[in-house]
C-alpha cells in the first residue's frame, strides 16, 4: 500500500506547488469521499436497500487491493498496463509532434496532414477498436497500435496550432538578430509552443489511459481492465473498484509526471515560484 | 554591409507603400526618399497613422516597399538581418530566456566563443543598469527594465543601425525621461545610426540630431530640423523651446488635417 500512498503524495505535490491550506483541503475531500461511501455502503446494508455486493464499501475495496499487492497478483496488473500506455502514449505523441512541428512550420505539409486528421479526429477513438483487432489482430501489438492512434489526435493538433501560433514579433526580433530557418525554429519557435505542446501531451496520456481499458476487456490475460472484466464476470464488486481506482491513480501520476519535467522547461512562465 | 560595429549610411530612394483594404490598394507611404547619416540618430514624428512605423517596418526589412528601396551601406535591403537592430514597442523579449540569455542571443547566434559572450553580455547589461537583474526572467521585470533588456540585446548583437519604434511610448513619463538620458548616454559612446520613432516633440528635440516631420496620411517627409544643441540636453534651455515650438507648429498642421 506505501506505493499508492507515495504515488497520491507525489501526485498531489506533482499538480503544482501548493500551500498547506490547499493541500489540507485537498486530502479532506479525498476523506470526506471515503467518509460518504463508506456510509452509502453501510445503509445499504442496514436498510437492506439492495444486495451488498454491487456496493462494496471503501474498506473492503482497499482490503481486496491489500490482498491482491501482496500475494503479487496487482503488479503484474499494473505493469502490463502501464507498459502499454508507456509505449503506446510515447509512440503516438513522438509520432504526433514530429508530423505536428513539420505541419505547423510547413503549409504544403499542414495541407496533406490536416483534411486527414480532420476527418478521422471526430471520430470516438473506441469506434476504431474492432478495426485494430481485424488489422493487428488481439495481441499486444493491436493494444498498443490503439493507444497510439488515441494519443496522437490531440498531441498532433495542439502542436500543430502552437507552432502556427507564436508571436509573430518574436519572429521577427529573432530575425532582426540573425535568426533564420533552423535555428529560428530551434530557439524561438519551439520554446515558444512548448507550454501548449506539453498540455497536448497531458490530453494524450489521459487519453492513453482512457482507451487501454477498453481495449484489454478484450482479449488480455493481464492488465488494469482485465482485472475489471474478470471481476464483472465473477460479479468481484471490490475487484472492478479497486482497480478502477488504481487507473485513477496511475493516470493521476502520468499527469503529474508530464508537469514535473514540463516544470523544468516551463519555469520561465511562473518564475517566482522557483 | 559593414558588420563590424560601428554604423552605416541608410539610403531611403522614393520609397511608395500601399495597403490592400478591402480590395482596394490604399496608399500608405508617398515617395519618401531620405538619406540617414551614419552613426546619426533620426527621429520620426508625424500624425497617428502617417505610415511611421511601415517606413521602419520596410527599413528593417519585414515589410517590401510597393516601390521604391532601401540601401543600408549601400546594399538592397531584402529582409531583416543582423546588421540591422530593431527596439519594438511591445517590449518584444524571449520569455523563456533570462535576462542575461536574452542579451546574449546574437552573440550567440553568430557563433561567438563562450567567454567572449558572457563578456558582452555582461558590458551591454551594465550600461542599461540591470547587472543585479542578470538571471532573472522578463515575467519579473517592469516595463522599463524590459526595454532595457531590448535595448541592451538590440546593441549587444552589435548592428550598423538600430531602429526604435516608439520604445517608450508605453512609459510612465518619469521612466520615459530616465531612458531617454540612458539612450542619449549610450549614443555617446556608441556611435550607431538609430532611427526613432515617436509621438512626443520633446523626446525628439532631446535625443535627436536631425528631426524628420511627416505629413497626415499618406505619408510624406514635410519637413527636416537638424537639432543644433550641445549634448547633453537640457530641456529647459531657451533654444530647447525654440525648437520644440517650431515642430509643434508644423506637426499641428499635419493633425488639424486628420481632423478635417
Ligand atoms: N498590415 C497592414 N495592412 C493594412 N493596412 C496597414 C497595415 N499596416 C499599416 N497599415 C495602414 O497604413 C497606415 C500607416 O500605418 P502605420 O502603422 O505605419 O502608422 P504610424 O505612423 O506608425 O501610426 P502610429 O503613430 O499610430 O503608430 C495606416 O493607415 C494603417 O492603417
Ligand atoms: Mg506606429
Amino acid at each position: 500500500m506505501s506505493t499508492v500512498a507515495d504515488l497520491v503524495q507525489w501526485g498531489l505535490r506533482g499538480a503544482s506547488p501548493r500551500s498547506g491550506r490547499a493541500l489540507a483541503l485537498r486530502l479532506g475531500a479525498v476523506l470526506a469521499f471515503l467518509a460518504l461511501w463508506s456510509l452509502a455502503s453501510g445503509l445499504v446494508v442496514l436498510l437492506k436497500l439492495f444486495n451488498p455486493i454491487f456496493l462494496a464499501g471503501p474498506w473492503l475495496v482497499l482490503g481486496k487491493l491489500l490482498q491482491l499487492g501482496l500475494n503479487g497478483e496487482l503488479w503484474g496488473h499494473v505493469a502490463a498496463t502501464l507498459g502499454r500506455v508507456a509505449v503506446g502514449v510515447t509512440t503516438g505523441a513522438l509520432l504526433a509532434l514530429a508530423l505536428g512541428l513539420l505541419a505547423g512550420q510547413l503549409r504544403p505539409v499542414r495541407n496533406l496532414v490536416e483534411p486527414i486528421v480532420e476527418v478521422l479526429r471526430p471520430i470516438p477513438p473506441l469506434a476504431m477498436l474492432p478495426l485494430f483487432i481485424v488489422w493487428v489482430g488481439i495481441g499486444e501489438t493491436s493494444k498498443i497500435a490503439f493507444i497510439t492512434y488515441a494519443t496522437f489526435f490531440p498531441v498532433f493538433l495542439t502542436t500543430v496550432h502552437a507552432v502556427q501560433r507564436v508571436d509573430p514579433l518574436l519572429l521577427r526580433a529573432a530575425r532582426s538578430l540573425g535568426a533564420r530557418r533552423g535555428r529560428l525554429f530551434l530557439r524561438v519557435v519551439l520554446p515558444a509552443a512548448l507550454p501548449e505542446i506539453l498540455t497536448g501531451i497531458r490530453l494524450g496520456v489521459a487519453l492513453g489511459f482512457f482507451v487501454i481499458v477498453i481495449s484489454e476487456f478484450i482479449g488480455a490475460e493481464q492488465g488494469l481492465g482485465y482485472l475489471i472484466n474478470d471481476g464483472r464476470n465473477f460479479f468481484l464488486v471490490p475487484q472492478m473498484l479497486g482497480a478502477a481506482i488504481v487507473l485513477g491513480l496511475l493516470g493521476y501520476a502520468g499527469n503529474a509526471l508530464v508537469m514535473l519535467l514540463g516544470r523544468r522547461w516551463l519555469r520561465w512562465e511562473r518564475p517566482s515560484a522557483s | 554591409m559593414s558588420r563590424a560595429g560601428g554604423s552605416a549610411r541608410v539610403q531611403v530612394e522614393g520609397v511608395h507603400k500601399s495597403f490592400d483594404l478591402d480590395g482596394r490598394s490604399t496608399p500608405a507611404l508617398l515617395d519618401v526618399s531620405l538619406e540617414i547619416h551614419a552613426g546619426e540618430l533620426l527621429c520620426l514624428l508625424g500624425p497617428s497613422g502617417c505610415g511611421k512605423s511601415t517606413l521602419l517596418n520596410i527599413v528593417a526589412g519585414f515589410l517590401p516597399p510597393t516601390r521604391g528601396r532601401v540601401l543600408v551601406g549601400g546594399a538592397p535591403v531584402t529582409g531583416p538581418g543582423p546588421e540591422r537592430g530593431v527596439v519594438f514597442q511591445e517590449y518584444v523579449l524571449f520569455p523563456w530566456l533570462t535576462v542575461a540569455q536574452n542579451v546574449e542571443f546574437g552573440p550567440r547566434l553568430m557563433g561567438k566563443p563562450a567567454a567572449g559572450c558572457r563578456e558582452i553580455t555582461a558590458r551591454y547589461l551594465e550600461m542599461v543598469g540591470l547587472t543585479a537583474h542578470a538571471s532573472k526572467f522578463p515575467a519579473q521585470l517592469s516595463g522599463g527594465m524590459k526595454q532595457r533588456v531590448a535595448i541592451a540585446r538590440a546593441l549587444a548583437n552589435d548592428p550598423a543601425i538600430v531602429l526604435m519604434d516608439e520604445p517608450f511610448g508605453a512609459l510612465d513619463a518619469q521612466t520615459r525621461e530616465v531612458m531617454q538620458e540612458e539612450l542619449s548616454r549610450i549614443q555617446r559612446v556608441e556611435h550607431k545610426t538609430i532611427v526613432f520613432v515617436t509621438h512626443s516633440i520633446r523626446e525628439a528635440v532631446y535625443l535627436a540630431d536631425r528631426v524628420v516631420v511627416m505629413t497626415s496620411a499618406p505619408g510624406r517627409i514635410k519637413e527636416i530640423f537638424t537639432i543644433k544643441l550641445p549634448e547633453p540636453r537640457d530641456r529647459f534651455a531657451p533654444e530647447f523651446t525654440q525648437y520644440e515650438r517650431e515642430i509643434t507648429r508644423l506637426v499641428k498642421e499635419e493633425v488639424m488635417k486628420v481632423h478635417e
